[in-house]
């Protein structure tokens, strides 16, 4: 393989229903940091149908370059459509870095990829830069987030990743910025298309993004049912902000999946995370850890929690919270 | 209707600690399990067993340990049992333990190919697609629920706003969650019979791929280095009473120009 041959970094712009998510300008914000240590370009892969006017906004979060495929085969996400798409985007333009969003999408479309090019893909980064040789430095956590390792692609190309959603930050939004908008059109091989979406459901309930909340008051096993819960809500509320839960509460059916913090839920950064009753799994640790401000209470004082928390208290959460909400409200 | 469901052979990730005082990792008496999702998929081929009488293969590639969830599953009810094991998957990333399971995999003849969605001590996700390429299948990943009309699955995949309901025909390969099924316990006399009947032990002869794409040869990904987290420097702890705890929250969070 000549390594050479390939450059500049490439982000797969995730869209659903002509939206571009949140993650993608996450991406293209990391693309521009990496790009610029090796002098490189940041390229975004915008796929989908009817979304070219989405490609000036990509400009404006750091893209130097948008490559757009619009077509109608890529009107809702399927494996394969897409997988062609990117395949001929990878074949024509040799990037030597490809990003993607670690979603339900990008961890679906990215190994299927990386199978199709034969190269080297690497999950669920936290971390990403580049080493002494030019070769992205892949971070992630592994077994269950006890370990973290990093990874290399070295002998292959384009070198891949996928990153969570909330791991790393966009630019903020810069309209006057330049850069160029093309057209690419792939050909389609439609007689591999077997896959047929029937229908797409959003879950009925108001889901919250607490990825996006300034402070987030999180329950743990300590806080035990949903009576209980609902005095964290009126804590969340007083404050300005959300209930979120470890993965005890989530099992147990206290709380909805979309407000999980972890390793199988959402990594989270509030300004301050508020873990009660929380003892802190290093599951749970790793999708917290890198909050601005944790405040825990527990009552067993040997709680892994209190090793990363700014403020610990040793207590009984279920009577320090109504206490507190109490305070507040004056 | 043929059925191969991939398993792993996992440490139970819920059960490792870090020394707290060195922060690396106690490995040391952490369990081996069957992977939930995997165990899972298997649950929803045994659960088409029951209902068409479809034939059901485990498949796993690992150590000859590995050998204790292959038994597992013959216990819960799958009828042949294989281990990939052979000193030339050492040191495999995902892409060449998928060139290896679909080696083996094209020695054998489905209809359907489950895998778990993803393993607790990877969380890479990853295998199951790879392997659909390779076999040049189509594939439906997340899958929580499948139903079957004879002719073709009708899958609910999980998103993380809703879910989809999505069409494909046979051969396909599907990746399935733990919170599709409750897995069925081993029968009793399910686990006598398992423990008489055999494990095929497969080495890289008996697989149809070119042996360049296996093991760490195979690998496009190498582990540069690995460390623990560490021990963070902790913040300030008190045992106080709870409205001298009210206090001290409350200064803090004004000292932080929250409130």
């Amino acid at each position: 393989m000549e390594k050479n041959q390939y450059k500049d970094v490439f982000v797969y712009v995730e869209q659903r229903e002509g939206q571009i998510q949140p993650v993608a300008l996450e991406l293209l914000g990391k693309a521009r940091t990496l790009a610029d240590s090796l002098n490189e370009q940041v390229v975004a892969i915008l796929a989908g149908c009817c979304i070219k006017d989405k490609a000036q906004e990509l400009i404006a979060y750091g893209a130097d370059r948008v490559l757009v495929i619009d077509s109608p085969e890529l009107k809702e996400y399927t494996t394969e459509p897409y997988a062609q798409a990117i395949h001929q985007v990878i074949e024509a333009k040799k990037p030597s870095i490809v990003l993607y969003g670690a979603t339900t999408i990008g961890r679906d479309l990215a190994p299927r990829l990386s199978a199709r090019v034969c190269t080297g893909l690497t999950a669920d980064c936290t971390g990403l830069d580049i080493g002494e040789d030019g070769d992205l430095l892949m971070t992630r956590p592994a077994f269950g987030g006890n370990l973290m390792a990093t990874i290399k692609c070295p002998e292959h190309r384009p070198q891949m990743s996928t990153v969570r959603p909330g791991v790393m930050q966009a630019l903020e939004r810069d309209d006057a910025r330049k850069g160029e908008i093309e057209t690419f059109e792939p050909a389609f091989d439609k007689s591999q298309f077997k896959v047929r979406v029937v229908k797409t459901v959003k879950s009925e309930k108001q889901s919250v993004d607490i990825t996006k909340a300034k402070i987030l008051v999180s329950g743990g096993r300590g806080v035990a049912n949903k009576e209980n819960f609902e005095k964290l809500g009126a804590l969340a509320d007083v404050l300005g902000g959300e209930v979120s839960a470890s993965r005890a509460m989530v099992d147990a059916g206290v709380i909805s999946h979309d407000r999980q913090v972890g390793q199988t839920g959402k990594t989270v950064r509030p300004d301050v995370y508020f873990a009660l009753g929380i003892s802190g799994a290093i599951q749970h640790l790793a999708g917290m850890e890198a909050s601005e401000y944790i405040i825990a209470i527990n009552k067993d004082k040997h709680a892994p929690i209190f090793g990363v928390a700014d403020l610990g208290i040793v207590g009984d959460c279920m009577k320090i919270v109504p206490l507190l909400t109490e305070k507040l409200k004056k | 209707m043929n059925i191969v469901v991939c398993i792993k052979q996992v440490p139970d990730t819920t059960e490792i600690k870090l020394d707290p005082v060195t922060g690396t990792m106690i490995r040391e008496g952490v369990p081996s399990i069957m992977n939930p999702d995997d165990k899972s998929g298997l649950e929803m081929a045994l659960e088409l067993k029951d209902k068409y009488e479809a034939n059901v293969t485990v498949i796993t590639m690992g150590l000859p340990q590995a050998d204790a969830i292959l038994r597992e599953a013959m216990a819960m009810g799958a009828d042949r049992a294989i281990l990939l094991t052979d000193r030339k998957l050492a040191g495999a990333d995902t892409l060449a333990t998928s060139n290896a399971l679909a080696g083996a995999l094209r020695t054998l003849d489905f209809d359907l190919l489950i895998t778990g969605r993803q393993a607790i001590d990877g969380d890479t996700a990853q295998v199951g697609p790879q392997v659909a390429e390779h076999l040049g299948l189509p594939q439906v990943s997340y899958v929580e629920n499948l139903e079957f009309d004879g002719a073709k699955f009708t899958l609910k995949k999980w998103l993380e706003d809703g879910y989809q309901i999505v069409e494909v025909e046979s051969p396909c390969v599907i990746t399935v969650l733990s919170s599709a099924n409750e897995p069925r316990y081993m029968k009793v006399r399910g686990i006598m019979e398992a423990f008489k009947r055999e494990v095929e032990v497969w080495g890289c002869d008996r697989i149809d791929v070119d042996e360049s794409k296996l093991g760490l040869k195979g690998s496009p990904t190498r582990v540069f280095k690995s460390f623990t987290k560490g021990v963070k420097g902790s913040g300030e702890l008190f045992e106080v009473s709870e409205t001298e705890a009210v206090e001290i929250i409350v200064n803090k969070l004004k000292e932080k120009h929250i409130i």
